[in-house]
């Protein structure tokens, strides 16, 4: 069990049966009067967010929360799927509840899933992903608008904007938690 | 961890603070951080260090400095509580405290007045976040919660959700234009103040803020030694102490108390101050060693 004194940005508790996560946390406490924990949290699963103002005597669980390593396979249709790569059981997780991290999924991609209850709710990709890209406007020379960056689609169908050297075919390398550009990643 | 210009910064803070207190005749005084016994108070939850406590304020033995025959004292000293931590709260602080004989709670508003002015006038490269030359509001509990909130103060003690509404809906509000005093708390809470005169469930308690920042706290001592007696009894009903310390009283503490007539007394946080001085908002960044540059 954890107690209010424990809660903090970023600690994972489970309330009426779901993990939450605290996303904001303050502390506070008038003068003479009693502490008072005022988080902000976010439904791991649904991605709903409220805010509650706990006190001292408040008791909380932790949630069976559960990180492991295993590959993405394929997707069907919204459902894909995922191997471990320990115990090679497969399991699917709904193109929903991947929310943008679709946009970065390669076939035999090493990634850690994470379970609550035995269940897939997300996964945790490499910051760093390489994809090719797919279809690539060729920059118009003397393209005197003042814009040094062009939209091109990586092989995922994702769409970004690059400086005007990238060409298709190139492979380059984009930072899974910002969806930007990094660099040109030469074969 | 604070840099060169700030420490120096900090340290003619401290200086000016004395300047002001020793100006008007008030002695610096300094009483044992180390305590065998703490005043019982059911929110405040005091750090043991072996068969001690570190002090959550240095009140009581400021207090019998008083009985003593001290008229006015002041202190800058560490206080300690324990599971405090956050944005404005720290578990080791630094407290200012002073405490006049023959004085009662307006006097100290009048202090912190003249505090704030003379720091804004000799501290250089820092200020306060408002004017201080118009009148500060003054506003009492009751009216702070008809003004802001959707029940009387009665009503949100008697829900137990005085603490929330004053924290999430009045406290943004005050200090805002000019510092603000909160004052006439309800009487169970402020277990050592005297009741106000012709309303005895009022006590004569305030709060200063300033940019929604609670500074200090001060009241109209009780003076009293039977009603302190009968208050500690009602804090030790809500606490859970263990039974070394369960309903022992401060006997010395309570016999000295008989011994003054009038008094008042303040306490004031020092680092909270300096923060708004510096227009920060974040206690860790105005301390010289902030808890996460310590080493464990």
């Amino acid at each position: 069990m954890l107690s209010a004194s424990d809660l903090r940005k970023g600690l994972k508790i489970q309330i009426d049966g779901a993990p939450y996560i605290i996303t904001r946390f303050e502390f506070s406490k008038p003068g003479k009067g009693q502490a008072l924990y005022r988080c902000k949290m976010r439904n791991m699963i649904t991605g709903n967010q409220f805010t509650q103002t706990y006190r001292s005597n408040e008791k909380f669980e932790k949630p069976a929360l559960e990180e492991r390593k295993m590959q993405y396979l394929y997707n069907q249709g919204d459902e894909y799927h995922f191997m471990d790569t320990e115990s090679y059981e497969q399991t699917f997780i709904t193109r929903e509840q991947l929310g943008d991290n679709v946009s970065f999924l390669q076939d035999n991609m090493d990634l850690d899933v994470l379970f609550f209850d035995e269940k897939p709710i997300d996964v945790t990709l490499p910051i760093f992903v390489n994809l090719m890209v797919t279809t690539a406007e060729p920059w118009a020379k003397g393209d005197t608008s003042g814009n040094d960056t062009k939209p091109v689609t990586v092989e995922t169908g994702y769409v970004l904007q690059v400086p005007p050297f990238v060409v298709e075919g190139d492979k380059i390398q984009i930072d899974t938690r910002t969806g930007a550009y990094v660099t040109r990643v030469k074969e | 961890m604070l840099d060169q210009k700030r420490l120096h910064q900090r340290a003619a803070f401290f200086q000016a603070i004395r300047c002001f207190f020793q100006n008007q005749g008030f002695l610096e005084v300094d009483t044992p951080i180390r305590q065998p016994l703490v005043i019982p108070e059911h929110n405040i939850l005091p750090i043991p260090a072996g068969e001690h406590f570190l002090q959550s304020s240095p009140e009581m033995y400021m207090k019998r400095l008083l009985a003593s025959g001290c008229e006015q004292i002041f202190q800058i000293c560490h206080c300690f509580r324990q599971g405090e931590r956050g944005r404005l709260h720290l578990e080791e602080f630094v407290m200012l405290e002073w405490y006049r004989l023959d004085a009662d709670y307006t006097d100290l508003m009048t202090d912190c007045e003249q505090l704030c002015v003379f720091l804004a006038k000799e501290l250089v490269g820092c200020g306060f976040p408002m004017p201080l030359d118009q009148p500060w509001e003054r506003l009492t509990v009751e009216r702070a919660f008809q003004k802001y909130c959707s029940m009387s103060a009665a009503e949100a003690l008697k829900q137990d959700r005085f603490d929330q509404l004053l924290v999430e809906q009045i406290e943004p509000n005050l200090g805002q234009q000019s510092p603000a005093f909160l004052y006439d708390y309800p009487l169970e809470l402020a277990s050592l103040a005297r009741p106000k005169a012709g309303q005895p469930d009022v006590a004569e308690r305030f709060e200063l803020y300033l940019s929604g920042v609670e500074l200090a706290n001060g009241f109209s001592e009780l003076t009293d030694p039977d009603q302190q007696r009968s208050r500690f009894e009602e804090e030790y009903t809500k606490m859970e102490v263990d039974a070394n310390r369960a309903g022992k009283m401060p006997e010395r503490f309570l016999s000295d108390l008989g011994g003054i007539d009038r008094a008042a007394g303040i306490a004031m946080g020092l680092d909270r101050l300096f923060m708004l001085l510096l227009g920060g908002n974040n206690l860790n960044d105005v301390l010289t060693f902030s808890p996460d540059d310590l080493d464990n």
